[in-house]
This record gives structure tokens, C-alpha cells and sequence, in this order.
């Protein structure tokens, strides 16, 4: 084992803008972006692409940033929770809907859950609710018991039938 | 009571107004404590134990510690200085494992260095020699007459008071706690029965999994403990770490931002005495980071062995019931000794039964330690004793949902001895309930329903006190020990001090737990929040309207009988102040600030214990496939006997939630021990609820009488619709097959196995 670093100069679009950074070689997409770019809205949990708490988007794909290489997201197009909003801070609908439908408590696997749903809704805008559940089952959620996240993506899919709490 | 408003009456609170950490969570900008990091911080990583039960006879750390890049390795050999000991029941839980090792996992050192990678590094380079002990696994090898002692002394007792730390620990068995109920005579009762039930159930270790893992962040300097912390309860920490430390309470600072989930497991003090124990040994704040796999040997919660028995007379009242319960604790007590006095009490459940014997025991054993999870041991003795309802009215020919509100507890009856009597209407959830199953319709083919309910000896000890500033502008700052978890502790306050002050919610902001900053709370756990810290809030926004009054009637020289309270402000004759006015023409400037307090204790309307009874009714109804024996849960219903929901979706929202968790440990969540090792302690191995397993339809009710004793008549929720799931699941496979099962998880495999039993028969 060898205690020298090997260094690698890293380019990618972050959030719609060119990013460059220096990290080590063995480094994950979200080591990178929560300690070395400081954006820690991309949470960690499992560690092992189980949970999806640390799900960005890679080129508009989910990709689960706690097993990723940095290295592999080299020259590609990276979304993370923080490239949602618009930058007057006016809320992406998938985040409003999970205001609006509660599909929150502790919140810890919110970003992850809101990026998946995002890819889940640019390939298919108007998902039925198996198709919502077959795509969102990587992704866990141990407060909400899942249905207000469902109703959520239904929200904005414009699917949903009947209205809560209004 | 605080009840003088009606539903229908109010304007902010009973309103599903959104959550005040909505934007925050959905854009990436909350903060939790595994997003801080301070200047100059170090990292820890900690080295575990591979041995069940092994003395430590030497730990080398030269190697480790030489490497480049690590300040230091703490072991139990370098505390002299400081008091190891912790645990707010007894004092038996090393920061580190001093001479012994008690469980596979338990810390044993712990590298200290700049970054996270080189601290896990240099782990391997540690060296320690071990003499492995006979370990003790089971309640039966822990009650053996030869069996090992995990702990040979007696110890003190922690922040718990009034639990006298009564181990058995140093008196030659692995006892951790013994807890016994008695009422009627129950010899005599079972004698005169007319049908009686009898079995032995078992309801498995689980592990909660909050997504974030523990972390904290400690820096120990001359001014005293800072710790950045994850935990439930930062006062019960400060208490433990004040302790170990030798320091005044005014020296330990606990701070804790949002909570990635608790359910429980981040009850009471976990890592911070370790993290804290390292900036103290080498000088610099240290942050440690556990993963799940860690966590997972952290804490679990505690499995129950129950033998019951109950009896009906010859009319199908309930006129007895005995349990004995045997808890596996693992290697210390943690909460456990507050989890078998509570499973002790919840064993009788919303009913009134005459004659009654509970005995319950917990033990030691060199296993991960048990404590706090989702509803304190009411799941555990919920499983025999709901599942023993049907039994007793299949055994009996009765309708099992209307023999449930046959001896339903009614409000104001004082169905458990010398406790607070039962405030509630279970004969109207469960109307509720049976209504949403079309309980009189026949289920489908290869479906069964079911309808389960339980009540828990809730809010645990009512000790809160808090602060509100009203600021001269007129916007509020609540100071507030309620963590915010999740539960949407930190919407729910605001909403109640913006009823009672009569200005708009968004003008009321919430300052988090911080206990050099916001008034001691002991707890936020045990459903008990909204009850009592919601209470105080209504408390200290009327002590600062008094206050306002004064400086009112000073400012308008009248006399304060003279001035009325009107919402938002006050008025005297014509003239109309409102809150910002009295307190800048008072200071006459356009600052300053009115501070109304509150402090709650265990008198008054909370002078009877349990603060609140926790009252759920649920049903499902689920699909079983006899040739795999899975079991989906096609409906779910749930009932929260809630008195007031102060957010009405954040109370549906606790509710799905447990039920979600009841459901896995009813399915299929249990830790998995072979002989010493964990065997599913990873989340690749340990099954979660997932999207796939949520139920088709969902029926999600709360019942508002008004008839608790917290704010407006509001009780708790967010623990009760979990502990009766693993009941209806066995409930409801019994009923579509005949097949009783009283082993949970309710897994395809077990009912697999327990059908094909049947037909061999």
C-alpha cells in the first residue's frame, strides 16, 4: 500500500456550469461534490446503492453519487438538489409538489427521492402509479410510508385525482 | 385542559398548513450534522470489537498512530481524567470498551486523524490481543445457573431519576431490569373462566434505520463541551456527558440542526461521549461519522419471548390476563429498563380487565444493545395480546371487532390502577375502522382482513419548559428543546403560538434545540411534543400577552382591567394597539423585545401519569398466496385517537409512517443473530419497506374529541399505529387460513413452513 495520493484534475457541468476541481483518484461523485465543492444538499446513507438517498443526475440518468467514481463523471453533465430551483429561487414543480403533498418528514432522503423523480418524469411525463412505484423502488424513504411521495409525482404529472388537506 | 376553543374555531392551529422546513428540505439546504464541519476539525473512525465476550489483555496502536496524518488512537486505556461510565438508567456503558468486550462491534479504539480516509486506514495497524469469554446469547443461556456475568458490579443511576437503577448486575445473574404489574387475583380468575387462551409469541430484534446514520461533532476546550449532535435528546446527553466530564451543566453545549430520522434509536446518548472523549484527548474538534453498518451495531431494539394467557366469563368479558416476557437487552441497559416497564404496562392494552399479573424480565447478554424504538415495547406485547383478542373471540364464537368494543376501556374509566384514566374513544375508532374495511363484507378470495388496537402510557415524564420572544416588530422567535426530527415539531409550534398571539404563522420562527440556548425539554420522544411542549407554548404566549397588557396600560396610563385582548394585539376604549406598537411606544424605540415563559411539571393537569393515553385502532386487509406464502397488504387503515391534530396532515402523515414500520416488522424486518454474529447487518441484507410494498388503497383517519390534556385537548401521535400491525398480520393470515402464527415477521418463508405444517396434519 502505497501512502501517495494519486491527484486527478476532474472537469464537468455542474448544475449548468463548468466545474473543475482536484480530488484523489478513489474519490465518489458525492465526496466530491459534499467536501470538496461543499454541497452537501447530496446525502449519504447506505453506501452501497441500496437507499438512493445520494441519487444526482448524470447526463438526466439517476445515478446513485455514493459508488460512483468522481473520475467517472468526467466531461458529463451532473444535476445535483442544488440545480433545481431557478436561480430567482422559484421552485422546481417536483419540489413544490413535495411541499404541497407532504411527502417529507426528516427530509434526509429528500433530495435524492425529488432527482429521481425528475428522471422519472422526463422520460415519462404521465406515469400510471406502477410505473411510479417500479421506478422510485430504489429509493427508500423510512418516515412517509411512501404514499405522499406518490401523490406528489402524481401532482405533477397531473394525475392526481382527488385533493388533500385544501 | 386547554380547551376553551372548539374545532371549527380556530384559524392557524387544526389547519394542514405546509411544513416550516419545507423549502429547506427540498432544495438541498437543510443542515443536519453530518453537513457541518468546523475550523480545524479532525476525524475519528472507531476500531470494533470481532469477539462476542473477550478480555482485552493488550492493545498496541504505535503503528497506527505513527502513520502519517493521525494525531492520535484512543483506548479504554487512556480515560484516567475523565468518568467513562455512561447511561441515564444505570451507569454501565464504557465510551470505549475498558479490560472487556461485551459484543461483536463494540468499540475498542479510535484513530483520531485529518480526514475520514486516513482515519479508517490506520484502523487496520491497530494490534490488540483478546481472551475470548464464554459469550452469553439468548434469554435461556443469560438465565443459566452457570451462565457468565456480563457485568459484575453494581452501578449508579444515570438522568433517569426515580428509576433507581435497580440491576441485578453484581448480584450473580444477567437481569437487566424485572418489572412486575399485579391487580385482582388472577389464580382465582383463570379458575372461573369460561374459555381461556393461552401461547408463547415472539417478536423479533429490529433495527429502526434512520437514513442518517449517528454523527457527532465534539470540541472539548477550556470553555468547556460543544457537541454537534444527531440526538433525539441533547439534555439527556448533557446530562451524561456533564457527568463524565466533571463540568457544570452550563459548561456542556449540545446542538442539534434537522434530525435525518430517529423513531427512537437516537434516544439518549449514544456516540457523543466517544467523540467527545476524542477532542478531549487530542485537542481539536473531532467529528465522527458512523456508517449504517455501524449504526446497525449501535442499538436495536429489544425482541420479546411472551407466554400469555387471557380469559373471558361466560357474558365474553375479559376478566383476566398473565404474561411473563423475557427481553433480550444485549450487552448494556441503555433504555431498555424504561422499554420493560412500558411493555410491562402496554401488555394490558385499551381494555378493562379486572385481574391482571405482568411479569417481565431483560437481560444481558453479549449481543448489540437494545433500546428506545418506535413505541417503547409496545409492539413487542402487542403482537400476543391483540393476536390473543381474536383467538379468544374465534375460541368463543364472537365477532373479533365487536369483542374488542365489547371491552373497549371508556373514556374517564379508570382502567389501569392509579394511572391517569383512560381519555379516548376507542368504541368510535373502532366504528371508525371496521366502517373503512367494510367489516361486514366478506374479504375476496385469498384475503383476510383484520382490525387491531392499542393504547400506550404516553408523553413520558412531563418536565418542559420554553421561552417566546415577541419581537418589536412583531414577529416571534420560539426557543424550543423539541428536536425536529420530522415530525414537524418546528410547523406545529409556530402554528400554536400563532393562534394564541393572533398573528400569521409566518411570523413566528422557530430557534432549534441548543441547550445553552433554548429552555430545558426533556425529551422529544414518547409522542410527547405536541402534549406538553405544545402546552407550554400556549403558556408562555399567554404570559407575554399579560405582559403586554401591563406595558399597555403603562403606555396608555389606564388600568390593564380596562384593556381587552383582541387577536393580534390589544384594545383600551377606541384605541387599538397591536403587539409591535406596545412594545416600541413601551421602549420608545422601534426595538426591543417581551420574553413570555412557560415550564411544565409533573402537576397540575399533568400531575397523573401517563401524560396522555396513546389510542390507535388499524385494519388491513391483505392478499395471501398459499403457494409462496407472501402476503401483500392490499388496505390500510388507520385510526389516531388524537383529541386535536394541530396539523391534521402532519398527524396523518406520523401515522402512515408507523403503520409503514409496523408493517415491516409484521412482514418482514428482524435482526438476525447466528450463535455471535449479526447476520443481516447491512441494509443489502436487513429488508425496508419499499415503494413496491406500500398498500393499494389507504384510509387514514383522525378522531377529534378535544379530550386530551394537551393544547385545546390535543393528545400525541406518531407512535400508536405501528404496535398493532404485526397483530393484524398474524390476525389476518389466521382468519384466511385458520393458521395461527404467533412468530413475527410474518415472512413467506415462516408462512410457508406454517402452512404446510397445517396440512400435514
Amino acid at each position: 500500500m502505497t501512502d501517495v495520493k494519486q491527484i486527478v484534475n476532474l472537469k464537468f457541468t455542474l448544475n449548468g456550469k463548468a466545474v473543475e476541481v482536484d480530488c484523489e483518484a478513489e474519490e465518489t461523485l458525492a465526496e466530491v461534490l459534499r467536501d470538496r465543492l461543499n454541497l452537501t444538499g447530496t446525502k449519504i446513507s447506505c453506501e452501497v446503492q441500496v437507499c438512493g438517498a445520494c441519487t444526482v443526475l448524470v447526463d438526466g440518468l439517476p445515478v446513485s453519487s455514493c459508488t460512483l467514481l468522481a473520475y467517472e463523471a468526467r466531461g458529463k453533465n451532473v444535476t445535483s438538489i442544488e440545480g433545481l430551483a431557478k436561480p430567482d429561487g422559484t421552485l422546481h414543480p417536483i419540489q413544490q409538489a413535495f411541499i404541497d403533498e407532504f411527502a417529507f418528514q426528516c427530509g434526509f432522503c429528500t433530495p435524492g427521492m425529488i432527482l429521481a423523480a425528475k428522471a422519472l418524469l422526463d422520460e415519462n411525463p404521465k406515469p400510471s402509479r406502477d410505473e411510479i412505484v417500479h421506478f422510485m423502488d430504489g429509493n427508500i424513504c423510512r418516515c412517509t410510508g411512501y404514499v405522499p411521495i406518490v401523490r406528489a409525482i402524481q401532482k405533477v404529472a397531473g394525475t392526481l385525482e382527488s385533493k388533500h388537506h385544501k | 385542559m386547554q380547551q376553551e376553543k372548539k374545532k371549527g374555531d380556530f384559524r392557524v392551529v387544526n389547519h394542514a398548513i405546509p411544513r416550516r422546513d419545507g423549502r429547506a428540505k427540498v432544495t438541498g439546504r437543510a443542515t443536519y450534522v453530518s453537513d457541518v464541519k468546523l475550523v480545524g476539525m479532525a476525524w475519528a473512525k472507531v476500531l470494533r470489537s470481532p469477539y462476542p465476550h473477550a478480555k482485552i489483555i493488550s492493545i498496541d496502536t504505535s503503528k497506527a498512530a505513527a502513520r502519517p496524518g493521525v494525531y492520535g488512537v484512543l483506548t479504554g486505556n487512556d480515560l484516567e481524567g475523565i468518568n467513562p461510565y455512561y447511561g441515564h438508567a444505570v451507569k454501565d456503558h464504557p465510551l470505549l470498551a475498558i479490560g472487556k468486550v461485551r459484543y461483536v462491534g463494540e468499540p475498542v479504539a479510535a484513530v483520531v486523524a485529518v480526514d475520514e480516509r486516513t482515519a479508517f486506514e490506520a484502523l487496520e495497524f491497530i494490534e490488540v490481543k483478546y481472551e475470548e469469554l464464554k459469550p452469553v446469547l439468548t434469554h435461556d443461556e443469560a438465565m443459566a445457573k452457570d451462565a457468565p456475568l456480563l457485568h459484575d458490579r453494581v452501578f449508579e443511576a444515570g438522568a433517569l431519576r426515580g428509576f433507581e437503577g435497580d440491576t441485578t448486575a453484581g448480584k450473580g445473574s444477567n437481569i437487566c431490569q424485572a418489572h412486575h404489574i399485579q391487580w385482582g387475583n388472577v389464580e382465582e380468575a383463570f379458575k372461573n373462566a369460561a374459555a381461556v387462551v393461552e401461547g408463547e409469541y415472539y417478536f423479533p430484534m429490529t433495527y429502526a434505520y434512520a437514513m442518517e446514520a449517528y454523527v457527532a461533532i465534539a470540541d472539548v476546550n477550556d470553555n468547556g463541551v460543544t457537541v454537534y449532535s444527531s440526538a433525539q435528546h441533547p439534555f439527556m446527553v448533557r446530562h451524561d456527558l456533564k457527568a463524565i466530564f466533571n463540568l457544570p451543566v452550563s459548561q456542556v453545549r449540545l446542538v442539534v440542526p434537522f434530525v435525518g430520522g430517529g423513531y427512537g434509536s437516537k434516544s439518549y446518548t449514544k456516540i457523543e461521549p466517544l467523540a467527545a472523549a476524542c477532542s478531549w484527548k487530542f485537542k481539536r474538534p473531532v467529528k465522527l461519522q458512523l456508517t449504517i453498518e455501524e449504526a446497525m451495531l449501535t442499538t436495536r431494539s429489544d425482541d420479546a419471548l411472551t407466554w400469555m394467557r387471557t380469559a373471558v366469563d361466560a357474558n365474553g368479558k375479559i376478566i383476566a390476563r398473565q404474561a411473563k416476557i423475557l427481553m433480550n437487552t444485549g450487552a448494556y441497559a441503555e433504555n431498555s429498563p424504561l422499554v420493560v416497564e412500558k411493555s410491562t404496562n402496554r401488555c394490558v392494552g385499551p381494555y378493562s380487565i379486572p385481574n391482571v399479573q405482568i411479569d417481565n424480565y431483560s437481560f444481558y447478554t453479549n449481543t448489540v444493545p437494545a433500546s428506545s424504538y418506535r413505541g417503547f415495547g409496545c409492539a413487542q406485547v402487542t403482537l400476543p395480546g391483540e393476536s390473543q383478542i381474536d383467538e379468544l373471540a374465534a375460541k368463543i364464537g364472537k365477532d373479533s371487532y365487536e369483542f374488542r368494543v365489547m371491552n373497549a376501556a371508556k373514556n374517564g374509566e379508570e382502567f389501569f390502577p392509579k394511572m391517569r384514566p383512560f381519555e379516548g374513544s376507542l368504541k368510535q375508532d373502532l366504528d371508525i375502522a371496521a366502517k373503512a374495511l367494510r367489516w361486514n363484507e366478506p374479504a375476496p378470495k385469498g384475503r383476510a382482513k383484520s382490525i387491531a388496537c392499542s393504547t400506550s402510557d404516553a408523553g413520558a415524564y412531563p418536565l418542559t419548559s420554553t421561552a417566546i420572544r415577541v419581537h418589536a416588530d412583531g414577529s416571534v422567535t420560539i426557543l424550543t428543546g423539541s428536536t425536529e426530527l420530522g415530525q414537524g415539531s418546528h410547523t406545529v409550534l409556530p402554528q400554536i403560538a400563532a393562534e394564541e398571539l393572533g398573528i400569521p404563522f409566518d411570523k413566528v420562527h422557530v430557534m432549534s434545540s441548543d441547550t445553552a440556548i433554548t429552555p430545558y425539554d426533556r425529551s422529544t420522544g414518547a409522542s410527547r411534543t405536541t402534549t406538553l411542549m405544545g402546552s407550554a407554548m400556549i403558556d408562555a404566549c399567554r404570559e407575554a400577552i399579560q405582559q403586554m397588557v401591563a406595558m399597555a396600560a403603562d403606555v396608555l396610563k389606564v388600568k390593564t382591567e380596562q384593556i381587552q385582548v383582541i387577536p393580534g394585539g390589544i384594545r383600551a376604549g377606541e384605541i387599538q394597539l397591536n403587539w409591535s406598537q406596545i412594545i416600541s411606544k413601551y421602549y420608545a424605540l422601534p426595538d426591543g423585545e417581551v420574553i413570555g415563559r412557560a415550564y411544565i411539571r409533573k402537576a397540575g393537569r399533568f400531575a397523573q401519569i401517563p401524560v396522555f393515553w396513546e389510542t390507535v385502532s388499524t385494519g388491513v386487509e391483505v392478499a395471501i398466496d398459499e403457494e409462496t406464502g407472501k402476503i401483500d397488504v392490499e388496505k390500510l387503515v388507520t385510526v389516531g385517537d388524537v383529541g386535536l391534530a394541530i396539523n391534521p396532515a402532519l398527524a396523518e402523515g406520523q401515522d402512515i409512517g408507523a403503520a409503514t414500520m409496523g408493517l415491516g416488522t409484521g412482514l418482514y424486518e428482524e435482526l438476525v443473530y447466528e450463535g455471535s454474529q449479526l447476520m443481516n447487518g447491512s441494509i443489502l441484507e436487513y429488508r425496508l419497506p419499499r415503494f413496491k410494498d406500500t398498500a393499494k388503497e389507504i384510509e387514514l383517519n383522525l378522531v377529534e374529541n378535544q379530550d386530551g390534556a394537551g393544547p385545546y385537548g390535543a393528545k400525541g401521535g406518531g407512535e400508536g399505529s405501528l404496535n398493532s400491525m404485526a397483530a393484524n398480520i398474524a390476525n389476518a393470515v389466521a382468519r384466511a387460513t385458520g393458521v395461527r402464527i404467533r412468530h413475527a415477521p410474518l415472512t413467506p418463508e415462516r408462512v410457508w413452513r406454517a402452512l404446510k405444517e397445517q396440512k400435514a396434519k
